[in-house]
């Protein structure tokens, strides 16, 4: 088996494709010269020059599905690609909620496993080898596919580094999906949107994330206060996600979202290793917590040892007083 | 309405998990219990049951060595009975081949819906209920954090990225859910009593008519290669906070030009 063509899943949200997939796009290209790109939606062509100056040659419309959720339409169309000459012999995926889906249906059509939580890729000639963390990141462990192509893994965020080239738009090529059956009923009858300001938690340079140590949902004002004068983004663990006092999409860890930013700020967190795999990336660590045997403090570079109602208070002030 | 949850039975998570090297795949040798993340589902199927006006709530399982502990607490809590699939065959299996073996249990009962966890505790791939669904032809919603049901229909509020979608689909459907959705009930003395006698039918992959080529490390298409520790961050300075602490924190911040 030598690895030929890479097809990419472009996830898109308001006419734009997720950081995410572009990644995998850069990832794919330093692979393969060829490499595809998929996409849904009303406007997909519109995306022909974005994935193609990320080095998609072509762009795979499965056009638009209406209030379908995903999964099925782009499963299907995938398995088209999959039993046309424009077979890949990689299928790379973001995890994300949708393509989640659209791969364990896809797994199914086609009758092949899936490489899942993948946090980075390595090529030997023909081999791929994709490393996974595990127990929370004490080991890593290296998987490699024993069977036929095509191979697919589903990778999770900012673990390449997206990075344009100088490709042209991508040539945009329509693609149907076949009888989906009972599959596709389920549809999105409204959407709502949690009111978020500031830069997105994964995406921000700063992230001050709060945990179950601030006592109270009143306390995560400090949070959002901190990380406002930062120009960061709030995140949050788990513990307060599941209390009800913030949005789920502010929990940041293994079932939430992996932040790489330059720094990551944390106050009243114990760092479980599910926190842990999900900002371990960041350049640099504070944490503030009182007991001094949390294991948050064996990442930190910097670690304060005290009560965050006392310190957070004043940091903020400190801060105001320099903007 | 007749419900069945998927209940995935998994080394306690408190003790120290370790990889059997040579078949690079979890060791699963010890005592199992129910994974945490299915608790939500099975108080969720119970719910909807009572809510619907009568039902049974069946547990499906796949575990090595006939292990039943894990479901037992599930019927304490109120399911009326179990489907445990168990094979030295089934050793090694990767999410698909789960998928295939739960699948074909599930058809036997037939159920209206099928609920599971939207990820394990323990190999959190979280493609074993799409790929459950697509196996008996069935829509699915993912990542729900509510669910309820009328004329027919099961009404989810997914998440999503910024916040979450309402999404509608008939039954018969896959729904997984994530923690909060519901609050677990404990089982009480009496539902703990009550679930020794609950019925649990045993299967081998035979009887659910697959072969021990489809499944277990056989099925899987894919190995793990090798383990190893993983590049330790080395920790900084920890200071304990003699009330001006927060300046070290500012500092900090100055000199990556933060501030
Ligand atoms: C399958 C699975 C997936 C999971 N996924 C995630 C995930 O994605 N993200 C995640 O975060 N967790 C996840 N968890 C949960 C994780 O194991 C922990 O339970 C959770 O991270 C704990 O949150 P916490 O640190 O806020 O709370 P705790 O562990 O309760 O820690 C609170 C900390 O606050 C400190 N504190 C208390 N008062 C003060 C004070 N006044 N000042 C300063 N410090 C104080 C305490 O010393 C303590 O260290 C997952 C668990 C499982 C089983
Ligand atoms: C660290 C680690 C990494 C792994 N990586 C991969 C991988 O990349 N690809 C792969 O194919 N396999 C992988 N596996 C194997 C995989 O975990 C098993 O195949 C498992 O049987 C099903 O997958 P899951 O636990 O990830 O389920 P998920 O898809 O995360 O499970 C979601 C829900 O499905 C239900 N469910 C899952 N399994 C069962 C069961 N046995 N009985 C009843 N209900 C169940 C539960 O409700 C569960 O919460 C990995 C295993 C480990 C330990």
């Amino acid at each position: 088996m030598t690895i030929d063509r890479i097809l990419v899943i472009a996830e898109s949200n308001n006419g734009q494709v997720l950081p995410a997939s572009l990644e995998l796009l850069t990832e794919a290209r330093s692979i393969s010269d060829k490499v595809d790109a998929i996409a849904w939606g009303k406007d997909t062509a519109s995306l022909a020059a974005e994935v193609g100056s990320y080095g998609a040659g072509r762009l795979f419309d499965v056009g638009d599905i209406g209030e379908s959720l995903p999964g099925p339409h782009v499963a299907s169309a995938i398995a088209a690609i999959v039993n046309s000459e424009n077979a890949p012999s990689i299928i790379l995926a973001p995890t994300t909620y949708d393509c989640r889906d659209i791969i364990g249906r896809l797994s199914v059509k086609i009758d092949r496993p899936v490489i899942t939580n993948v946090v980075g890729l390595d090529q030997e000639g023909d081999a791929i080898s994709s490393s996974h963390v595990l127990f929370g990141g004490s080991q890593i462990a290296t998987a490699q596919f024993t069977g036929k192509m095509p191979w697919i893994f589903i990778v999770r965020s900012k673990t390449f580094t997206a990075e344009p080239s100088s490709g042209q738009p991508a040539e945009v090529v329509g693609i149907q999906a076949g009888d989906l059956g009972a599959t596709a009923n389920a549809s999105i009858v409204s959407h709502h949107v949690e009111t978020q300001s500031g830069p997105k938690l994964d995406e921000a340079d700063v992230v001050v994330s709060g945990g179950r140590g601030l006592g109270s949902q009143e306390a995560y004002s400090m949070v959002e206060e901190l990380a406002e004068l930062l120009h960061g983004a709030a995140g949050a663990s788990r513990a307060i996600v599941d209390s009800g006092w913030v949005p789920y999409s502010r929990q940041v860890g293994q079932t939430g979202k992996t932040v790489k930013p330059t720094v990551y700020i944390a106050c009243g967190i114990s760092g479980a290793t599910q926190h842990l795999v999900g900002m371990k990336g960041a350049k640099n660590i504070i944490a503030i917590n009182k007991d001094q045997e949390a294991p948050i403090f064996s990442v930190a570079d910097l670690g304060i040892v005290g009560d965050l109602h006392q310190i957070m208070p004043k940091l903020i002030e400190a801060l105001k007083g320099l903007s | 309405m007749n419900i069945v949850v998927c209940v995935k039975q998994i080394p306690d998570p408190a003790d120290p998990p370790t990889m059997d090297e040579a078949k690079g795949t979890l060791n699963r040798n010890g005592k199992l219990i129910m994974d945490d993340s299915d608790s939500y589902g099975v108080e969720m199927a119970l719910q909807l049951a009572e809510q619907a006006g009568g039902g049974e709530v069946t547990l499906v399982s796949m575990a090595p060595n006939n292990e039943t502990s894990g479901l037992r607490t599930a019927l304490a809590m109120g399911a009326a009975k179990a489907v445990l699939i168990s094979d030295d065959t089934l050793a090694g299996s990767d999410a698909l081949s789960t998928a295939k073996v739960l699948a074909r249990s599930i058809e036997r009962v037939n159920p209206d819906l099928v609920v599971a966890a939207t990820e394990s505790t323990d190999g959190y791939t979280g493609t074993t209920p799409v790929q459950l669904a697509e196996l008996l032809g069935w829509p699915s919603v993912t990542f729900a954090k509510k669910i309820s049901i009328e004329d027919g229909k099961v009404h989810v509020q997914r998440q999503t990225e910024v916040g979450y979608d309402d999404v509608e689909c008939p039954l018969p459907a896959v729904v997984t859910v994530t923690a909060g959705v519901v609050e677990p009930r404990y089982p009480s003395f009496k539902g703990i009593m009550a679930a020794k006698s609950k019925p649990v039918d045993q299967l081998t992959p035979s009887d659910i008519g697959l072969d021990a080529s489809q499944v277990g490390a056989a099925g899987a298409g894919q190995r793990v290669v090798s383990v190893e520790a993983a590049p330790q961050r080395a920790s900084g300075d920890v200071v304990v906070d003699d009330g001006d602490a927060y300046q070290r924190i500012v500092q900090f911040l100055q000199e990556l030009k933060l501030v």
